[in-house]
């Protein structure tokens, strides 16, 4: 299998495989992000995390034809407008959830499993009424298609570039709200004593709807990311949500450095087998090296050490 | 040396974080001794029976209860080797009945296959009302746990811990949160269980802790501050100082 | 154990009542093909019994229940394909002898692995062993090492997704995305014919009560009250003395042989198994059938089976969309409003009328397990 290809040759397929890797790693953590601050943080399972990522998907794709429509001249600069929108759709959707359902299920994580999925269905219904049941492509820009050369045998497509900076940036801006605002602050306090949290007046329901809100947002975001590199179906959604638990759950769901790890370990393990394998012999192995960790170790590859 | 001891605690360390809540502990207990532990709050009286009966994990030393090390075993084991611990606020099985909650803890049909096919024949009839009658609720035999008081509830745990009849007992607080009556009622039971085992008693009703003491621990910072009879250990300055006040 | 601690007199009543409408009223007043669609539900029902002694009674979730569903059903269509791939059946394939699938990719040989499939005693035991082995390994991994709860039910959901893939993927070996189909005979025994179909709903039916009489007794022996102890105060079992893992492991896999043998008689009755079966889908319905019935009643989940599948099968016909949307309700609905499902508003709501019309007053069931907790 390797003695087929020269060195450099090997590098390259490595470096493109891993470029192709990067694009998934970057929808892994967007979406893992998302899960991990509501799930590391609340203990709520959202398995309905994939539609909320769809949505955000949807809404990008309704607002490419909307400017090829009306604004074709701005054409280039709709995806920013259409990640913003797509971050505050998944959001408002996401407070609307904790409202109505979430809050009621919080000391019931098994319960809140079973709920959630039940609000897939009804998402993935409501998407297939409203969108239809085929998929749709989503135009990128021009700037946007094409890749660059690195080197004579490395070239790197310019979404891949895109989308990664995007997850950088939104991880970064995740950390730094989670460690330096107001709003992370009282996450976190809740996260260590809700009680005590609670008694020194921080309004927990609303900390919480807020967490809940901003972990779907950053899946609508991760939605934009999505429609560079799948098309955009009603049950879309399903293709990683079990990527992205595991990802979550591998990382040590406490930690956001150990899911972006965690993340990026999954992602270039599977794309860098999907070259080698085939492409669902490729999924199995990653999933099962996974999964075969997690049961040897079960607080996640590269969870802090807890107490007992 | 160690045939001696029913319980040899040495250099037992726990770290968390870095804080050492124990701290090089030492102690031994003799079989029918009644040890009772003393010490301020943060002492790390506790962690030490946390360590003993397996609910945490020590970071170093050595527990050898009847020569067998207590360190390395699963809590489960150490129950049916023979040590059994109650816990600082009540915890029994608060859907079931008194008496199942007595079943539960009777100490056959522990494997998977033995609780399949246990049966609930008279010697454990028996033995459950026996029990019961000594814990004061042979009238509760069939109320919901959950429907009995504090003080009651204390009672049904000491009882389900007596009918595995362990030669060491660990008891956390036993009065804690008792009317008088019911004090007077648990010091008479507690009289009545330690003649036959061991048994270590965390308490702060002094009072109590005369009547029932063969030997004093006061511990402070994890570590042991002074040991020995009730008067010494109450007449010793380093305790007055940090715990007995003047 | 005495036979008036084996089940209480309400309990037998229920039972007797079940066992009329499965083998009394429902062959009467249905055609043979829709008894068999009651059938296969009654296959899912298993699968819900299961689930009420794992998640109901131990707190144990599994999202991938599937899996053993699956393994089991695969077994049974294993011989059942090789019965029917016959030299003389298969004459006109490039390698006669060897199922059509192995054929059309190319397969020259049957693979080793598929040599005891010609046996049907090692069919047989194949269909409970098999899921009772992988039940067993993944039960020890996790259970000994205390990972329970949502984690556990991931990862289960993570198997029903790798074993689903590989069974697409390996299509030379498995049959692939169609399945096994096109089986014909057991043991010469025509199963397609209309009284093949009815023999078995009925087989199906003894093999529901037989493992409904082993659910019983377990939940009823003092393992079913230990169940109960750990799914809310695991750490107190403990130190009661008992080994927590043995326990959970010993009911996942008892869940798991029912599973396969419930997968075993669908394959028979419905005349293949496919990968449809497996994966995540499948496995969170077969936990909102035992929901729906109640998760702690093992009566309760095959009503839930049978009353969920006929819902499925009426209204995704005739009102696809308005379907899923139900279904997606269904299962908040349960977890919110209804978490004991139609045994809980059984014996909250219906009963006590009843009993009140008929006089009597409701007198404390001393068996009545202990209520349904939150999760």
């Amino acid at each position: 299998m390797f003695a087929d290809y020269s060195w450099p040759e090997l590098g390259a397929i490595f470096a493109m495989q891993g470029f192709a890797g990067l694009i998934l790693f970057s929808v892994f953590v967007l979406m893992a992000l998302g899960l991990a601050i509501i799930f590391g943080q609340m203990g709520v399972i959202n398995m309905a995390h994939g539609e909320f990522m769809i949505l955000g998907a949807y809404v990008t794709y309704l607002v490419s034809n909307l400017f090829a429509d009306y604004m074709p001249a701005l054409f280039g600069g709709y995806f920013f407008l259409a990640m913003a929108l797509a971050f505050l759709a998944s959001g408002a959707l996401g407070l609307l959830v904790e409202w109505g359902l979430i809050r009621h299920l919080y000391k019931r994580p098994l319960d809140t499993l079973l709920a959630t999925w039940g609000l897939s269905l009804i998402l993935q219904q409501i998407y297939r009424s409203v969108f239809g049941a085929r998929e749709v492509g989503v135009s990128i820009p021009d700037w946007m298609m094409g890749s660059l050369p690195i080197t004579d045998l490395i070239e790197v497509p310019i979404n891949g570039i895109f989308v990664m900076t995007l997850a950088v940036s939104i991880s970064l801006s995740v950390y730094i709200l989670m460690f330096k605002s107001t709003w992370g602050r009282q996450v976190r306090a809740i996260n260590n004593n809700r009680v005590m949290a609670d008694a020194v007046g921080i309004n927990t329901a609303w900390t919480d709807r807020l967490t809940f809100g901003i972990g779907c947002g950053v899946a609508g975001v991760a939605g934009s990311a999505f429609t560079m590199i799948g098309s955009t179906g009603p049950t879309a959604g399903q293709l990683y949500i079990v990527d992205t638990f595991l990802v979550v759950v591998f990382g040590g769901a406490a930690s956001l450095l150990g899911t972006i790890a965690s993340a990026f370990s999954i992602s270039q393990a599977q794309s860098i087998m999907e070259f080698f394998l085939s492409g669902s012999m490729a999924k199995v192995l990653t999933l099962l090296v996974v999964v075969g960790i997690l049961m040897i170790r079960p607080q996640g590859l590269f969870a802090l050490k807890l107490r007992k | 040396m160690t045939e001696r001891f029913l319980l040899s605690v040495e250099d037992l360390t726990v770290s968390f974080d870095g804080f050492k809540a124990v701290n090089d502990l030492s102690f031994y207990v003799e079989p029918n001794e009644c040890r009772v532990i003393i010490g301020p709050n943060g002492a790390g009286k506790t962690t030490v029976l946390d360590l003993i009966c397996g609910r945490t994990k020590a970071s170093g030393g050595s527990v050898k209860f009847k020569g067998k090390e207590l360190l390395t075993m699963r809590e489960d084991q150490i129950v049916n080797v023979g040590v059994g611990r109650k816990f600082q606020t009540p915890s029994v099985y608060e859907d079931l009945t008194v008496f199942e909650n007595l079943e539960l803890s009777y100490p056959k049909g522990h494997s998977v296959f033995g609780a399949l096919m246990f049966q609930r024949d008279d010697p454990v009839k028996a033995r459950i009302q026996e029990i019961a009658e000594t814990i004061f609720l042979d009238d509760q035999l069939d109320e919901k746990a959950a429907f009995l008081s504090h003080g009651q509830k204390q009672w049904l745990e000491i009882g389900m811990l007596l009918i595995q009849d362990p030669e060491l007992l660990m008891l956390d607080e036993p009065v804690a949160g008792m009317s008088v009556a019911e004090r007077k009622k648990t010091a008479e039971l507690l009289n009545r269980i330690i003649q036959d085992r061991a048994v270590i008693v965390i308490e702060h009703d002094m009072g109590f802790v005369a009547d029932i003491a063969t030997r004093v621990t006061v511990l402070h910072q994890g570590q042991t501050l002074s040991e020995g009879s009730m008067d010494r250990v109450q007449s010793d300055p380093k305790v007055i100082e940090v715990y007995l006040g003047h | 154990m005495s036979l008036s601690s084996f089940m209480s007199r309400k309990e037998l009543i229920g039972f007797a009542i079940l066992a009329v409408i499965i083998f009394l009223v429902l062959p009467s007043i249905l055609d043979s093909f829709r008894l068999n669609l009651f059938g296969k539900y009654l296959t899912y029902a298993f699968v819900a019994i299961g689930l009420a002694l794992c998640w109901g009674a131990g707190g144990i979730l599994s999202l991938g229940q599937g899996v053993f569903f699956g393994l089991g059903g695969y077994c049974m269509a294993m011989f059942l394909k090789l019965e029917a791939s016959t030299p003389e059946n298969t004459a006109i394939q490039s390698t006669p002898g060897i199922p059509d699938f192995m054929d059309w990719n190319q397969l020259t040989e049957l693979p080793v692995w598929w040599q005891p499939f010609y046996s049907l005693p090692l069919a047989l035991i194949a269909v409970v062993l098999v899921p009772v082995f992988f039940a067993f390994v993944i039960g020890f991994a996790m259970f000994t090492r205390r990972v329970g709860g949502v984690y556990f039910a991931i990862i289960t959901q993570a198997f029903a997704a790798i074993l689903t893939i590989l069974i697409i993927g390996q299509q030379g070996y498995t049959g692939g995305v169609n399945g096994i189909t096109d089986l014909r005979t057991l043991l010469g025994w025509d199963i397609r014919t209309d009284e093949a179909k009815t023999t078995l709903y009925f087989v199906n039916g003894a093999l529901l009560f037989a493992v409904l009489l082993i659910a019983q007794y377990v939940r009823k022996s003092k393992l079913g009250r230990l169940l109960i102890a750990m799914r809310d105060q695991e750490d107190r079992v403990r130190f009661s003395g008992y080994n927590v893992a043995n326990f959970k492991i010993f009911i996942f896999c008892l869940g798991a042989a029912f599973a396969g043998i419930g997968g075993a008689m669908f394959t028979l009755q419905v005349g293949f198994m496919s990968p449809t079966l497996v994966g995540i889908v499948p496995s969170i319905e077969m936990v909102i059938f035992c929901a729906v019935g109640g998760r702690l009643s093992i009566i309760g989940a095959v009503y839930g089976a049978l009353v969920v599948n006929w819902a499925k099968t009426t209204f995704s016909e005739a009102f696809p969309e308005l379907w899923l949307l139900g279904l997606g309700g269904l299962f908040i609905a349960v977890v919110m409003f209804f978490p004991n499902g139609l045994a809980g508003v059984w014996s909250e709501k219906i009963e006590p009328r009843l009993l009140a019309l008929i006089g009597k007053s409701k007198t404390r069931d001393a068996d009545t397990p202990a209520g349904a907790p939150a999760e």
